[in-house]
C-alpha cells in the first residue's frame, strides 16, 4: 500500500488527495492560512492575494496552487506577514472602512484577518472614494464602500442561487461591484436574504436589515478570539435568528 | 535619587475626546502614571503653549487649518509621536464627510438645517478654515506608534504606555487591538 502523498507546511506534514489545493489540504489538516476571497464552498478565485505562501521559495496564492508531493511551503514567516499586512492596508485605504460605524464590526472577516496579520494602522494614503449605499431592498442593504471585490456574492448568486444578481464592472482601479438590473438597484432583483449570496460577504457590504446590534459589540465572533481559532464567519452554522455573523 | 519625569503632551484634533476619556479610565493607575510623567500641553492641564516633550499623544484626525498647525507643532516638539484611536489612524467618523463636497456639508448644517433663524455659514476669521477633506495624521507628519480603537481601552493604553515608559517594545494581546 502506498503512502498518502504529502507536502510540508511550516515544517508540518500535510497529506492531500488528488485535486486539492494547498489551501484546501491545509484547511483539512486544521492549519489556518489567512484568506478573504477563498471560501471552501466555491471554486478558488485567487484575487485577494492574502493567502500568499512561499512554495519552494516562490510566492504563490495557496488557494489556487495545486498540492503536489514534496513541496516545501512556508506561511507563518515575517516576510509573508509583512506582505499580507501590506495587502490588508491597501484594501483598507481603497474603500471606506469605518469600523466604529459598521454593523459588521467584530464579526467581519476583513477586520479579523487584519487583526491576525497584525495591522495596526492603514499606513498608505486613503482614497476616500465616493461610493453609493443601496437601501432599496426591503430586507438587505448594500454598502459599496466596504466592498473588496472578492466576488463571493457574484459566485454565490450565479452558481448556487442561479439568480446572477451581482457582477463586477470595469477594470483595474475602476472595477466595482454592480447589481445586474437596468436600475442597478438591489430592490429590483429577486435577491432574498435566504440566498447563499446573502451569507458569504467577508465584509459589511451586504447586511441584513432589522437585525442591527442584536449581538453587542464586544461579544462578537472575533472580539475575543482570532480567526485562526474560530474560523470564517460564512462557514459557521446559522445562529439563532438566522444570522451568520454574530 | 528621583528620576526626571518624562514630559507628555496630548491633544484632540478632529476627535470626540473619547480617547482622552479612555485615558482617564486608567482610574487609580493615573497615580502611578503621574509619578512617571509630567503633563505638558493637554486638555487635562489647559496649558496652551507646547514645550519640548518626550511623548506626544494625538487623538483625532485633521479636519481644519488649526489641526494641521497643532499637529506639526507636536511633531516638532515631541521626540515620540503616538496616534491614538480610529480618527487619528484613518479619519474615523469625521472622515465620513469626505463622501460629500465641503460646500454641501456646510449648507446642509447651516442653511438647510431644521429650526434655523437667519441661516448663514459662519465666516468669522477666528474660526479655523475647514479642509476640503478630513485626513488621518500620518498623511501629514511622521507618526512613531499607532494605537487603534474607538477608543482604545484604558487597559490597552496602560499596557502600551507602561511598555513605552520602560523602554520595552510594544506588545499588545489579541483583545487589546480592535478597530471599533
Amino acid at each position: 500500500m502506498s503512502e498518502q502523498p504529502h507536502f510540508t507546511l511550516d515544517g508540518r506534514r500535510v497529506p492531500f488527495a488528488d485535486g486539492q489545493t494547498l489551501m484546501t489540504a491545509a484547511l483539512e489538516a486544521g492549519i489556518y492560512i489567512p484568506h478573504l476571497c477563498f471560501n471552501p464552498e466555491f471554486a478558488p478565485h485567487g484575487s485577494c492575494r492574502v493567502c500568499l505562501v512561499k512554495v519552494n521559495g516562490r510566492v504563490q496564492a495557496a488557494c489556487t496552487t495545486p498540492a503536489a508531493a514534496g513541496l516545501t511551503v512556508q506561511s507563518e514567516i515575517e516576510e509573508l506577514r509583512e506582505m499580507r499586512r501590506g495587502i490588508l492596508q491597501m484594501l483598507f485605504v481603497e474603500g471606506n472602512h469605518v469600523c466604529p460605524a459598521c454593523e459588521k464590526s467584530g464579526a467581519c472577516q476583513l477586520q479579523a484577518v487584519a487583526y491576525y496579520v497584525g495591522m495596526l494602522a492603514p499606513h498608505y494614503t486613503h482614497f476616500y472614494p465616493r461610493r453609493p449605499v443601496d437601501a432599496s431592498h426591503p430586507e438587505a442593504v448594500l454598502d459599496f464602500n466596504r466592498c473588496i471585490l472578492c466576488e463571493l456574492c457574484v459566485r454565490a448568486s450565479r452558481d448556487v442561487d442561479g439568480k446572477n444578481v451581482f457582477a463586477v464592472q470595469g477594470r483595474g482601479i475602476q472595477a466595482r461591484l454592480v447589481v445586474n438590473t437596468p436600475s442597478g438597484q438591489l430592490g429590483a432583483t429577486p435577491f432574498s436574504i435566504d440566498d447563499k449570496a446573502a451569507q458569504v460577504c467577508p465584509t459589511g457590504t451586504i447586511l441584513l436589515k432589522h437585525r442591527g446590534y442584536e449581538t453587542p459589540i464586544g461579544q462578537r465572533l472575533y472580539d475575543r478570539k482570532p480567526i485562526s481559532m474560530v474560523g470564517d464567519v460564512a462557514q459557521l452554522p446559522e445562529s439563532r435568528g438566522g444570522r451568520r455573523h454574530d | 535619587m528621583i528620576e526626571a519625569r518624562l514630559k507628555v503632551a496630548t491633544c484632540s484634533l478632529a476627535g470626540c475626546f473619547g480617547c482622552h476619556m479612555s485615558l482617564l479610565d486608567l482610574d487609580e493607575r493615573l497615580f502611578d502614571l503621574a509619578e512617571r510623567v509630567e503633563l505638558d500641553r493637554s486638555p487635562l492641564t489647559d496649558i496652551k503653549e507646547l514645550g519640548e516633550c518626550d511623548i506626544g499623544l494625538i487623538e483625532g484626525g485633521v479636519c481644519n487649518a488649526e489641526n494641521v498647525h497643532v499637529l506639526m507643532e507636536f511633531r516638532a516638539r515631541c521626540k515620540t509621536l503616538i496616534a491614538i484611536g480610529a480618527c487619528a489612524l484613518n479619519g474615523g467618523i469625521p472622515a465620513m464627510r469626505n463622501q460629500f463636497a465641503l460646500k454641501d456639508c456646510l449648507e446642509e448644517s447651516y442653511l438647510r438645517g431644521m429650526g434655523l433663524v437667519d441661516p448663514q455659514i459662519p465666516n468669522d476669521p477666528e474660526i479655523p478654515l475647514l479642509l476640503a477633506q478630513v485626513h488621518p495624521v500620518h498623511e501629514v507628519v511622521k507618526i512613531d506608534y499607532f494605537l487603534p480603537g474607538c477608543p482604545p481601552s484604558a487597559d490597552t493604553i496602560w499596557t502600551f504606555v507602561s511598555q513605552l515608559l520602560s523602554g520595552q517594545s510594544a506588545v499588545l494581546s489579541y483583545t487589546q487591538i480592535h478597530y471599533d
